[in-house]
């Protein structure tokens, strides 16, 4: 374009409505360089992504519940009765042309979503980034984790097919485990007792593409302006500092490769989709109370809960003949509420115990600068990783023949044991590394020497310079 | 009003005097390292080879256009579109990183923090209430106001939900009431044979119902361990319990059958596919592992005149999940 052909576009917006200087103000916007900055990009791609196909499906799927026989393509489920929702689920696969497509993309895109939330949460937490003046940021970003685990779990209990009820089950039992207030809670929420009828589905479906949605965009944009307003926190190196950002500006070249990132996340979920199948819900079937299948799995994310719920030994606390505490609510609700409380809780935490420093900070720290942080946030992502392992004992039966009631005891014991174990290795790695400073693999471990005028030659005190030099190295 | 001013005076001048102070830090300092570059110009493969790449993506935009029109495939489908977007990604990308001018620079970041500004805030905010006498009182009232609308507002979540008594608590079994299987046909006592596993219904009752289904399978009487009330519920050694887990409402869908002596060490048992909750079949469905809280509700058999099955009574607990309403 040339620049008179761009000026008529920006003086039309600015004579209307000002804005120039907004605009020149994100052109100029600094954005440092590091490859742990493009997770949260990630996210934000996988949910443009997520927009764009689940609108297309919302086109042809029907949140209904009432059933009728099926005649569709399908042999195997000829003649069986089945509902709407799961009708119109094998109807946009089998006969929309690139419904399938778009559904598998969909899924792709929903896991690949959470999965760089979670590496974007890591990176937060051991780095430090969620320390005054980030704090704020913070508690969106994990509010939207929670957010996103619900919104997925929605979506893939949509059609109706066998897994979707299992997971839907399960899901009653937890809201029924609540104490006190279970039952009614749970039947308000369905609209009677489980299954419930289609005003349950009609509510799930009005949360999957409606309520949920609009709450996520709009805390996305939220996170997103406070990003803007304080500026990109940065890692600490020559000329940063912590009232700077140095980096690469907006306009032009990281519009460009931020663009890049959005194609390459979009290329790789509509590779997968047309590629890599996923939830085949033709081959799950329809979905009844009485029906069950073996070695059923959640989505990826929902893995640390069903881990809790299997991990779990059989108590129930009950008083005067009633049950007060049903066992659901061990694993269903209060694991997670206690790990998400210990998210919300960590800049607090952080700030009163661990690193005992009230004050802002915009320069990131390493891993290894902080110790106690790094070593007590790595027990606790341990412990949750176990409990995800132990959802997934039932397929390591199946797969390597290891008895299950034997691993989900080696479970509960290394959900005890391992956590201490991992606290005690990071916090020593990460003190010999602080003590190296320089990283083991990369720093420079040789001596320098320099021929003097008499030819003689004599070692340089040059660990200084050295450090300088790589820091100079690694930034550019 | 001259105060005023000079109070005015006085906040422009720290203002000023803070807003400018870490600019002339930063003035300083930045002397030191200096990390701003700019290079611009590109080698002539670039820009031939992002020509490429532009090209390309017409083509395969093409390609996915005709597919969906002749043949909708999903593989072909996603390759033709993944490849559009995987080459607009290597052209975007290259032209990032070699097209374009590669600049790093230094932005201010704007630190804020005026103590000055909260003070004032406050002040202003409280300068509200002034002359007002019954401060509390008014807020008191002004609170149960916010109160009652929150409450009147919130009400119609009870239309959420019908009352939950009876849909927690009615159950379609009932002494003498038939059992059948999914096509709706009666069970014959006969049919039931050892390490088979058969799922039955009452006899016109809604299926999907949780308290419906049942398990059917069959022991040997002798091996039997439950207690001696229960004495009469399994003849010719068929039992039947409910077939939705107590822990989470799944349906227990897997039978563990020992077939040869060596497995014998633990009996049969009636195992939940959602977390593993294993019921003892022999010993009134006990829990034997796993999170269930609650024993396998059983239901009581009879057999008729036309060795039909039949309920020989209600279930021997509430089914599914557990929670207080729950007569334990």
């Amino acid at each position: 374009m040339s620049r008179r052909s761009a000026r008529d576009p920006v003086e039309f917006v600015e004579e209307r409505l000002g804005g120039a200087r907004g605009l020149r103000f994100l052109m100029s916007y600094v954005f440092p360089d590091h490859w742990s900055f493009l997770l949260g990009e990630v996210a934000l791609y996988a949910f443009v992504v997520l927009i764009a196909t689940g609108t297309f499906l919302a086109l042809f799927f029907s949140p209904d519940l009432g059933t009728a026989v099926y005649h569709g393509s399908d042999p195997a489920l000829q003649g069986q009765s089945i509902s709407s929702a799961y009708a119109s689920t094998l109807k946009l696969s089998y006969h929309v042309s690139g419904g399938l497509l778009m559904r598998q993309t969909h899924h792709w895109a929903a896991l690949l979503f959470l999965a760089a939330i979670t590496l974007h949460l890591l990176r937060i937490v051991f780095t430090g980034a969620f320390r005054k003046p980030r704090d704020i940021n913070y508690f969106i970003g994990v509010t939207l984790l929670a957010l996103a685990i619900l919104e997925g779990f929605a979506g893939y209990s949509l059609p109706d097919d066998l897994l979707s009820g299992m997971g839907l089950a399960i899901a009653w039992a937890v809201a029924m485990s609540l104490p006190l207030i279970g039952g009614p809670f749970a039947t308000a929420l369905w609209g009677g007792r489980f299954p419930g009828t289609s005003v349950f589905e009609s509510r799930l479906y009005i949360a999957h593409v409606f309520v949920l949605p609009a709450i996520l965009a709009t805390l996305i944009a939220v996170h997103l302006a406070i990003i803007m307003r304080q500026r990109h926190s940065q890692f600490p190196g020559p000329g940063r500092r912590e009232d700077n950002v140095v980096g690469t500006p907006m306009w032009p070249a990281y519009a460009l490769r931020s663009l890049g990132l959005f194609a390459a996340v979009a290329a790789v979920l509509v590779l997968m989709g047309g590629l890599i199948q996923i939830n085949p819900v033709w081959l799950w079937g329809p979905y009844h109370p009485y029906l069950g299948t073996n070695g059923a799995q959640p989505d990826w994310y929902l893995g640390w809960l069903i881990g809790a719920l299997r991990l779990m030994p059989n108590l129930e606390i009950s008083v005067f003949g009633h049950t007060l505490v049903p066992n659901p609510f061990f694993g269903g609700v209060l694991f997670p509420t206690v790990v998400f409380a210990l998210l919300y809780a960590l800049p607090w935490l952080d700030r009163r115990f661990i690193s005992r420093d009230p004050a802002r900070h915009d320069l990131l720290q390493s891993p290894r600068e902080n110790p106690r942080r790094t070593a007590l946030a790595a027990a606790v992502f341990s412990a949750v990783a176990i409990v995800f392992a132990a959802g997934s004992a039932d397929r390591m039966f199946f797969q390597f023949g290891f008895g299950y009631e034997g691993a989900i005891w080696f479970f509960r014991g290394a959900f005890l044991a391992i956590p201490v174990a991992v606290f005690v290795i990071t916090r020593r790695i990460c003190l010999e590394l602080a003590v190296e400073r320089e990283h083991p693999l990369r720093g420079w471990s040789g001596r320098i020497v320099a021929r003097d005028a008499s030819g003689g030659f004599a070692p340089v005190d040059a660990g200084s310079t050295i450090s300088e030099a790589s820091d100079h190295g690694g930034s550019t | 009003m001259a105060s005023r001013l000079w109070k005015a005076l006085v906040v422009l001048v720290l203002w000023a005097w803070g807003a400018l102070r870490p600019r002339r830090r930063a003035r300083a300092r930045r002397r030191e390292v200096d990390p701003s570059r700019r290079d611009a110009g590109s080698p002539a493969w670039v820009e031939r080879t992002l020509l490429g790449l532009l090209a390309a993506i017409p083509l395969s935009c093409a390609a996915f256009a005709v597919l969906y029109i002749l043949d909708p495939n999903t593989q072909l489908l996603g390759l033709a579109l993944g490849a559009a977007l995987a080459l607009l990604a290597a052209a975007l990308i290259l032209a990032g990183k070699r097209l374009l001018p590669q600049e790093t620079k230094v932005e201010e970041r704007p630190i804020p923090g005026d103590r000055q500004a909260v003070d004032e805030v406050l002040e202003q905010a409280h300068a509200a209430t002034d002359g007002i006498t019954r401060r509390g009182l008014l807020l008191g009232a002004a609170g149960a106001a916010g109160a009652g609308l929150t409450a009147a507002v919130a009400v119609p979540v009870v239309a959420l939900g019908p009352g939950i008594e009876d849909q927690l608590s009615r159950t379609p079994w009932h002494a003498g009431r038939a059992l059948v299987d999914e096509q709706g046909a009666p069970l014959a006592a006969a049919a039931i044979r050892e390490g088979s596993f058969v799922t039955a219904f009452p006899e016109g009752a809604d299926k999907e119902n949780l308290d419906a289904p049942v398990v059917l399978v069959r022991v040997d009487p002798a091996s039997l361990r439950a207690s001696s009330e229960r004495a009469g519920w399994a003849p010719m050694g068929i039992l039947a319990y409910s077939k939705i887990c107590t822990h989470a409402a799944c349906a227990i869908s897997l039978y563990r059958a020992p077939l040869s002596p060596s497995t014998q060490s633990r009996g049969p048992a009636l195992v939940c596919p959602c977390h593993y909750s294993t019921f003892d079949v022999l010993d009134s469905g006990r829990v034997e592992f796993g999170p269930a809280g609650r024993p396998l509700p059983q239901l009581p058999l009879s057999i008729d005149a036309q060795g039909t099955l039949r309920a020989a009574g209600p279930l021997s607990g509430p089914v599914g999940p557990s929670w207080w309403g729950d007569a334990r």
